[in-house]
């Protein structure tokens, strides 16, 4: 349904030039869930900006497609884009509390984008939006329609903030950490929500989180990014079970459920690389603890068949061993 | 090592809200009748929801508010109605690390004024000492010394951890209050500051009360745990009993909705429905009635009190 080509992100020009997103290539089936996870500064979420149209100058969007059910978003009008936006493509932002205009009523804000995007009747949209409300399980949801932002907790706004999104049945729901500024028990319920209603309209979910765990409770395919490219894709069970770029390794390494019982957590040295100190081999060679003479030097690509692809000269085997001592026999 | 450091005795902290001229004020239990220990040298993690009373708790250990009643004790020393002096004399035991790094630091000092300042308002050391110290410090908490001279903006998030870690340090505490220093950073990163808090823990004996809500990095750090909910602790004990057989339906509610990457490790889901309680309006009984599934008649007539269960302490009528 959505289909992503060689995405490219970019801010500024000449060799101040920052490449936020790298040749992006994303696909997406309808009633498929798909986490894209990555660090801060990953370009995960404005990969998911440019799908949705919204990186503005000075940032530039490139792409060898990008389509969606059928519309090419690149060459479209920007009036017929807007037009889809919002209706068949919907995004979840991370902070609910300020993603909610403080002025008006919850009611008024679900209205307005039922008009914008459906039209009917004042009375017509109101019974629309409180049935919305009651769909995201929210208490007293006729009250809750008079109500201001800043009179209702965060994992309601975040509900309604997803009652807003699914208001025109969208086909695509792009959720962009939609659970990180909650609580464990509410973001549990928040991500219960999303599937239920994932399953029931058959949308396909893009789940935008830096959580790994969250990921492997909730999607089928996992892409992983560092420094706005794409560093392994796959299945999830396969991935988390069977990584096979050092860099999933590592993060999934990190975690402390992965050290029970050790003292130390096994971390990953450095940082990700910044605009000016981007490598020019692999992006993760600094950091890289298998890197070798070719990986510093030789930029690797995307490779792989079928839906597991890894960007690395050396995957891992299947067991996760290290793979120093086959790069050692090469060179 | 075991040697009790802190003590908290049934400790209150009560806020007077004013709700308006025409309605009578309105009083806040923001904590009511805490009570714990901590030993020198080790990890207390403080769990629960937003609104439980954990950042309310960390404000009463470090001395910046008093508390309405209860006592607590820094070595043996009574905090709770201490005069300034006394006060201003302890401070330096007990420091914190604030959970968001970016607005933890001041954005227009240099590292080493940051790091020297609390040095300063002790005023013990020279400048000369104080400068050696503040070496020490990035040192300790794998700096370099040449970024003494730069500002917090030229940091990363983790760095900027670090330098905060190195600040809490400075005055050579006995015990540090984390209020989620982790949670605002990156996996990978998290890992690095987790390890920087447990070398320090080891090299010099600080201890630490840990204030987070990923259980995750909790079971990973703490030994002991308190599990707070409305205000009151409804959990308690060691770290490794708690996890494996938690007593108090909150707490199993809370492990079952933490994420897991191993399936094998995922509880069936028992999911919590609805939010706390409103603060202004407590139920009478088990605050947490109204969420759990197994509450009777009986809980939402009495507040039911923390009692021993083996090696920990549940507040439940029927945590067996």
């Amino acid at each position: 349904m959505l289909e992503v080509r060689n995405l490219c992100v970019q801010f500024g020009s000449g060799k101040a030039a920052l490449k936020a997103v790298d040749g992006l290539d994303l696909s997406l089936a309808a009633g498929e869930v798909v986490g894209l996870v990555g660090e801060s500064g990953s370009g995960k979420s404005v990969a998911s900006l440019a799908v949705m149209g919204l990186v503005d100058p000075p940032g530039r969007v490139s792409a060898e497609r990008l389509n969606f059910a059928g519309h090419d978003l690149l060459t479209m009008q920007a009036s017929a884009r807007r037009k889809l936006l919002g209706r068949d493509i919907a995004m979840v932002f991370q902070d609910p509390a300020g993603s909610l205009n403080p002025c008006f009523t919850l009611g008024a804000q679900l209205m307005e984008t039922l008009a914008a995007h459906e039209g009917g009747s004042r009375h017509a949209l109101r019974i629309r939006a409180l049935e919305l409300l009651r769909q995201v399980e929210i208490p007293d949801a006729e009250q809750r329609l008079n109500a201001y932002p800043h009179q209702i907790s965060g994992g309601m706004s975040q509900r309604v903030m997803i009652a807003m999104a699914i208001a025109c049945n969208p086909r695509l729901l792009i959720a962009d950490e939609p659970t990180t500024a909650l609580d464990v028990t509410v973001q549990a319920q928040v991500l219960q929500l999303l599937l239920r209603l994932q399953r029931e309209r058959d949308m396909a979910l893009l789940l935008i989180t830096h959580d790994l765990a969250v990921v492997a409770e909730t999607a089928q395919r996992v892409i992983v990014m560092y420094a706005g490219q794409v560093m392994e894709m796959g299945e999830a069970s396969v991935l988390f079970n069977a990584p096979r770029h050092p860099y999933t390794q590592a993060l999934l390494d990190a975690l402390p459920e992965r050290n029970r019982g050790a003292k130390r957590l096994t971390s990953l040295p450095g940082v990700v690389p910044g605009r000016y100190d981007r490598p020019a081999g692999c992006l993760l060679a600094p950091r890289c603890r298998f890197a070798t003479l070719r990986c510093h030097t030789e930029h690797p690509a995307l490779l792989g068949e079928g839906p597991n692809r890894v960007r690395c000269h050396f995957p891992l085997n299947a067991d996760g061993a290290n793979s120093a001592q086959r790069s050692e026999s090469e060179t | 090592m075991s040697q009790v450091l802190f003590q908290a005795l049934d400790l209150r902290k009560h806020y007077v809200i004013s709700r308006g001229p025409f309605r009578p004020k309105a009083v806040v239990r923001a904590l009511d009748g805490v009570s714990f220990t901590i030993q020198a040298g080790e990890t207390l993690a403080v769990v629960g929801e937003s609104g439980c009373g954990k950042s309310t708790l960390a404000r009463q250990i470090t001395m910046l508010e008093t508390p309405t009643s209860g006592h607590l004790l820094l070595e043996g020393v009574e905090l709770a109605d201490a005069s300034k002096d006394v006060l201003k004399n302890l401070r330096p035991k007990v420091q914190m690390v604030f959970q968001n790094p970016y607005a933890s630091l001041n954005p227009r000092k240099r590292i080493a004024t940051i790091l020297a300042e609390p040095l300063r308002i002790q005023g013990a050391l020279s400048a000369q000492a104080r400068h050696e110290k503040v070496n020490e410090a990035l040192a300790r908490v794998g700096l370099r010394p040449e970024h003494a001279a730069r500002y917090p903006y030229m940091f990363s998030g983790g760095q900027r951890q670090r330098i905060a870690i190195a600040r809490a340090l400075m005055t050579q505490p006995a015990l540090v209050v984390a209020d989620e220093p982790v949670s605002a950073l990156d996996v990978s990163i998290q890992a690095q500051v987790l390890n920087l808090l447990m070398d320090l823990q080891q090299d010099t004996g600080v201890a630490y009360v840990f204030i987070s809500h990923n259980l995750a990095v909790v079971e990973h750090i703490a030994d002991t745990v308190i599990v707070m909910y409305f205000g009151r602790i409804v959990e308690q004990g060691p770290a490794h009993a708690i996890f494996a057989s938690p007593r108090h339906p909150y707490t199993r509610a809370l492990l079952a909705a933490t994420p897991r990457l191993d399936p094998a490790d995922r509880v069936a889901r028992e999911p919590l429905h609805g939010e706390p309680p409103s603060p202004l309006a407590p139920p009478p009984g088990c605050a947490y009635a109204s969420r759990c599934p197994h509450a009777k008649p009986r809980c939402r007539e009495e507040t039911p009190v923390l009692r021993e269960l083996g090696v920990q302490r549940v507040a439940c009528h029927f945590a067996e």
